[in-house]
């Protein structure tokens, strides 16, 4: 899928740079491009390296276990088959409340853990197609991008920065808009996740 | 209402990180050393998404760079204004999907020429605040799971986004 995707974007970026006489700015966004992942690396580090420090702390001490048991009902009922007490659901429990509260930086790294730690359940169920995504990856990724941020600070900044008579007027709509998408992306992974099992999928 | 929500973001990291020390020290968890070895898998972390952050940033950039993103917007904008799909949604929804900070460059270019309070730029705030990068989140999250077939994911990830869009035009055309 993604080797697609990825040659999608650079082939046909490269034809229709021919047609359309960019190619001088397709060269330029490629050098700058790959530099400005790097340099988003170096930014994104830091906060990592803090975030992840700050993790561990809160593991050792119980506060995660604490956060992960208040949404667990909800989890539980969102994926049912994966162990009570798997580290996954930890970082799941962490992505979700991280990304509901707009802090983005704080979820990513939340978010990474839980699917290492879902490749890794993969490989306790005995799976041996591990580059296959297991039902619980692709349902936590579809919530994931379904937006869980229930007030959008970044939106609300612009908007002040761009004169808006009231800025936060769209709360309300914006509330509405995530919560529905959502409850969409719920309907839509509970259909597919039973599919999945009727086809006898081997992920048991 | 702006300053209690910008006071509430302002507030929560420290809030958050003398709760997680004060508890480390209360129950006591050796928390500086703690610290570091959590800071360390941290950054293997982000040594481990460099490659592919480059990768997907030099597709992202060829692809916009090309002109082709434009292209596409201009072309299915034709039909999307029939349905109340204003045509410069349309390359903003799609690049969102690829890269957030791309998408921001748009939405202020939006805000500038149409105003923040303009049926556009209601809807531009409202789509933004209720959609996700798709390919962006899928290729890093996957790549951490090392994963490469990804079955129903970016359908349904699609599915949520256009739900996302369609709600968005109904809701800024109530305004």
């Amino acid at each position: 899928m993604l080797n697609y995707i990825w040659a999608f974007m650079i082939l046909i970026g490269v034809v229709f740079s021919a047609f359309t006489g960019n190619m001088q700015s397709v060269t330029e966004a490629a050098l700058d491009s790959a530099k400005e992942a790097v340099s988003l690396c170096i930014t994104m580090a830091g906060v990592m390296a803090l975030w992840m420090g700050l993790m561990k702390i809160a593991e050792k001490e119980g506060l995660l276990a604490g956060m992960t048991r208040l949404i667990s009902p909800l989890l539980s009922w969102l994926f049912p088959r994966i162990p009570r007490e798997h580290p996954a659901k930890k970082y799941i429990a962490t992505n979700m409340v991280a990304n509901i509260l707009g802090l983005g930086w704080a979820a990513t790294p939340a978010g990474l853990m839980a699917m290492k730690e879902l490749a890794k359940l993969e490989e306790e169920r005995g799976n041996k197609n591990l580059h296959i995504a297991s039902n619980e990856m692709c349902n936590f990724l579809i919530l994931n991008i379904s937006s869980l941020q229930l007030i959008p600070v970044n939106m609300i900044a612009y908007r002040s920065k761009y004169g808006s008579v009231n800025p936060t007027m769209i709360i309300g709509p914006a509330i509405v808009a995530t919560l529905l998408s959502t409850v969409a992306a719920v309907v839509f992974i509970k259909i597919m996740d039973r599919g999945g099992k009727c086809s006898g999928s081997s992920s048991r | 209402m702006a300053a209690v929500l910008a006071n509430i973001s302002n507030i929560v990291i420290p809030v958050l990180i003398f709760v997680i020390v004060a508890q480390g020290i209360t129950k006591k968890v050796a928390v500086y050393e703690e610290f570091v070895t959590g800071a360390k898998e941290g950054l293997q972390t982000v040594v481990q998404i460099l490659p592919t952050l480059v990768g997907l940033m030099v597709g992202v950039g060829v692809l916009r760079a090309s002109g082709f993103m434009a292209f596409l917007g201009g072309l299915i904008g034709g039909f999307t204004e029939k349905i109340g799909i204003p045509s410069d949604i349309v390359p903003l929804f799609l690049v969102k999907m690829f890269s957030s900070s791309a998408a921001t460059g748009l939405v202020l270019d939006i805000f500038k020429t149409h105003g923040t309070d303009s049926y556009i730029g209601l809807l531009t705030s409202i789509l933004m605040s209720c959609t996700e990068t798709i390919f962006y989140t899928m290729s890093v999250y996957f790549l951490a799971a090392k994963v490469t077939k990804t079955k129903y994911t970016l359908a349904g990830a699609l599915f949520t986004s256009f739900v996302g869009l369609l709600l968005s035009v109904y809701l800024a055309g109530t305004y």
